[in-house]
């Protein structure tokens, strides 16, 4: 009887400390996941701060004065253009 | 000694002290644990609520935004988080140094943030709005008490004044005030959540309880419109504007097929990342909330109703000597010298004489039905905040001098926006489609307001007034057949027509042989001696016309030649 009673003392007290463990455990990783969740949330707003800059390269009238005043290119005369529609292109 | 026989111990107490004690003992305990299933379990609300608030937060999950679109995925508009900076004025004490300090980050004077924080009796105030996280976190790094900051959103417009108009721009608190931000607030704007969560000593928390509210971002939007012929629009519109010391413009391209609006310029503008300084003027959305007396742009549809009638054809003569045309007191003028015109010719020479005799062959009633038809006097159904429908007055209020002024576009009124959309109707054989600001996937049933035939019939005509015998030789673009018209008239001021106001304007689509796109465009008060449609709004339409066929991949359908122009002064000159 008294063993048995040592037996489930000590069994009881395994449980006990598997689950301040397992708590522990859980409260960590929540705090992990929290911090990654954090993280995604600010890669959002950099995303978004990215596009927006990326948006602001790329305003036409920039790309426009770029490719004419640098780069000296200008639209070809209706004369040397061919263009060609998708069904043309599948065949 | 005998202590046993002490008399001290030989007292004896009655016996009821002890019992009395005993009951008191015994009803203090029960009132005790009485008083503690009251609070454990009966009544425990106030005590839970107590407790929980030691540990449990409920936090704000913020919602985004949507982004606006152009009709190809590039970003037109986005919010990003920025920080607020407000004080509880009683709280703050600050050293001279952090004052300083504070002041050259928030780009205020000292003493303006002296004045901030002692003038209200409130316990709240707000230093700045809207600042970069960056110089946010700085300040917070001032330590000063008393200071808090809020995270709040701004929008941002990439593109800035090239489409202003179009897409408006939010308040301080990012709620829509303007253009598309206004009219699609609901699906853009994000519904925040929030939840409730327990935190531990330092703050951080370390359990999730439950989910309030699912935070819910905005929608994005795709609009129609695309970047690169906007931004094209409105330079050519810039330089166009610039060039004529004109008052104003507005450009608006239109997909022929899908009803879809393209492109919308409108000068002059603003910057809507930096609104410090703005004028009514500037706000204006010319195109859509401003209406004009559109002068000859309105004679093709008297032309197309008595097409359509059977009353003339194409090339039925009309008597135009002796240049004039008196309808009881007024006399409507002509600038023209040939004596008589075909039907066809009155378009391509934009003669008033032609016009209005057509229409006085005409009923009134047929007149205001087919300009009801082609969408005028009622607003465009774009659903975009205070867009104008113009003035179409009811039939039977009409006199005859007034049925024939119409017929070229007096005593009538129509925004921009109206215009292009009736030119619609020439363009895609007869039907009205309806307009949309947002991406059409599907093509939207349209309405037949004429016979295919008919508007066949008035495409040629158009055409003809865009080559060299016509009134608007420049619209004209190489490899392309155009069809178009212009419309050059007086401005009314105060119920009269100012004598050296006009409004010139030109409208018309391309390729004639399929169109894809229909491109009107106004000039406003042009003063640098040019005033006719032809002159001033012509060659804007060709280079915004050029411009879209080439982004949109049209092929050509006219011959490669180099295009004839009369010579400078020699062009048909319209009448006004």
């Amino acid at each position: 009887m008294t063993r048995l009673n040592l037996l489930l003392v000590a069994v009881l007290t395994a449980c006990a400390l598997g689950l301040v463990t397992s708590q522990h455990q859980a409260r960590k990783l929540f705090g992990e996941l929290e911090q990654e969740q954090e993280r995604s949330r600010q890669l959002g707003v950099e995303y978004g701060q990215l596009q927006l800059e990326a948006s602001t390269w790329a305003v036409h009238a920039r790309v426009e004065r770029i490719a004419s005043r640098q780069l000296h290119m200008r639209v070809p005369d209706a004369k040397r253009l061919q263009i060609v529609g998708p069904r043309e292109v599948a065949k | 000694m005998n202590f046993a026989a002490s008399p001290v111990l030989a007292l004896t107490l009655p016996i009821w002290r002890s019992r009395l004690l005993l009951y008191v003992f015994i009803a203090c305990f029960a009132l005790l644990l009485g008083r503690a299933v009251y609070l454990q379990g009966l009544n425990n609300d106030f005590l839970q609520a107590k407790g929980e608030s030691r540990y449990s937060r409920v936090i704000e999950i913020p919602a985004n935004r949507g982004r606006i679109l152009d009709r190809n995925g590039e970003a037109l508009a986005i919010s990003t988080p920025v920080k607020s900076i407000w004080a509880i004025p009683g709280e703050v004490h600050t050293s001279e140094r952090q004052l300083a300090r504070l002041a050259a980050l928030l780009e205020m004077s000292p003493r303006e943030i002296e004045k901030r924080l002692s003038d209200t009796g409130g316990d709240f105030v707000f230093l700045k709005r809207q600042i970069p996280p960056e110089v946010a976190e700085r300040v917070a790094g001032l330590h000063i008490p008393g200071l808090f900051q809020n995270r709040e959103y701004r929008r941002y417009y990439p593109s800035g004044e090239v489409t202003a108009h179009v897409l408006g721009f939010t308040g301080a608190d990012d709620i829509g005030q303007e253009g598309v931000e206004l009219a699609f607030q609901d699906g853009l704007a994000g519904k925040p959540g929030s939840r409730r969560v327990i935190k531990d000593r330092l703050g951080q928390t370390v359990e999730d309880v439950e989910s309030i509210k699912a935070a819910q971002d905005g929608r994005d939007l795709a609009l129609a419109l695309d970047a690169r012929i906007q931004s094209l629009a409105f330079s050519q519109l810039k330089a166009a504007v610039a060039q004529h010391q004109a008052k104003a413009g507005a450009v608006v391209v239109l997909d022929v097929d899908t009803g879809e609006l393209l492109a919308l310029a409108n000068f002059p503008t603003y910057n809507p990342n930096n609104r410090n300084k703005l004028s009514g003027a500037q706000l204006r959305n010319r195109a859509l909330t401003d209406t004009f007396e559109p002068g000859s742009t309105l004679k093709p549809f008297t032309v197309a109703l008595a097409l359509e009638g059977g009353r003339v054809r194409p090339d039925s003569v009309i008597q135009i000597a002796p240049g004039s045309l008196s309808i009881g007191a007024a006399t409507i003028h002509d600038a023209h010298l040939e004596r008589s015109l075909t039907v066809a010719q009155v378009i391509q020479k934009s003669s008033n004489v032609g016009a209005a005799k057509i229409a006085l062959s005409l009923s009134a009633e047929s007149m205001w039905e087919m300009f009801r038809d082609v969408g005028f006097g009622a607003a465009p159904g774009l659903g975009f905040p205070g867009e104008a429908g113009g003035k179409l007055r009811p039939y039977r209020s009409w006199r005859p001098i007034e049925q024939a002024t119409m017929s070229y576009g007096h005593g009538i009124s129509v925004s921009l926006v109206q215009l292009a959309r009736a030119y619609s109707v020439f363009a895609r054989d007869g039907e009205l489609v309806p307009l949309s600001l947002l991406r059409v996937d599907i093509p939207p049933a349209a309405r037949r307001v004429m016979a295919p035939k008919t508007a066949g019939a008035v495409r040629a005509m158009l055409e003809m007034a865009v080559n060299r015998s016509g009134t608007a030789p420049r619209a004209q673009i190489m490899g392309y057949r155009v069809a178009g018209k212009t419309g050059t008239a007086h401005k009314q001021e105060n119920g009269v027509y100012a004598t050296e106001k006009y409004v010139s304007s030109f409208v018309g689509f391309a390729p004639a042989s399929h169109p894809r796109v229909v491109i009107a465009v106004m000039i406003d008060e042009p003063s640098a001696g040019r005033y006719y449609g032809g002159t001033v709004a012509a060659p804007l339409f060709a280079q915004v016309m050029a411009g879209a066929l080439r982004v949109l991949d049209v092929p050509p359908d006219g011959p490669m030649q180099p295009i004839e122009l009369p010579p400078e002064g020699e062009e048909v000159k319209e009448s006004v």
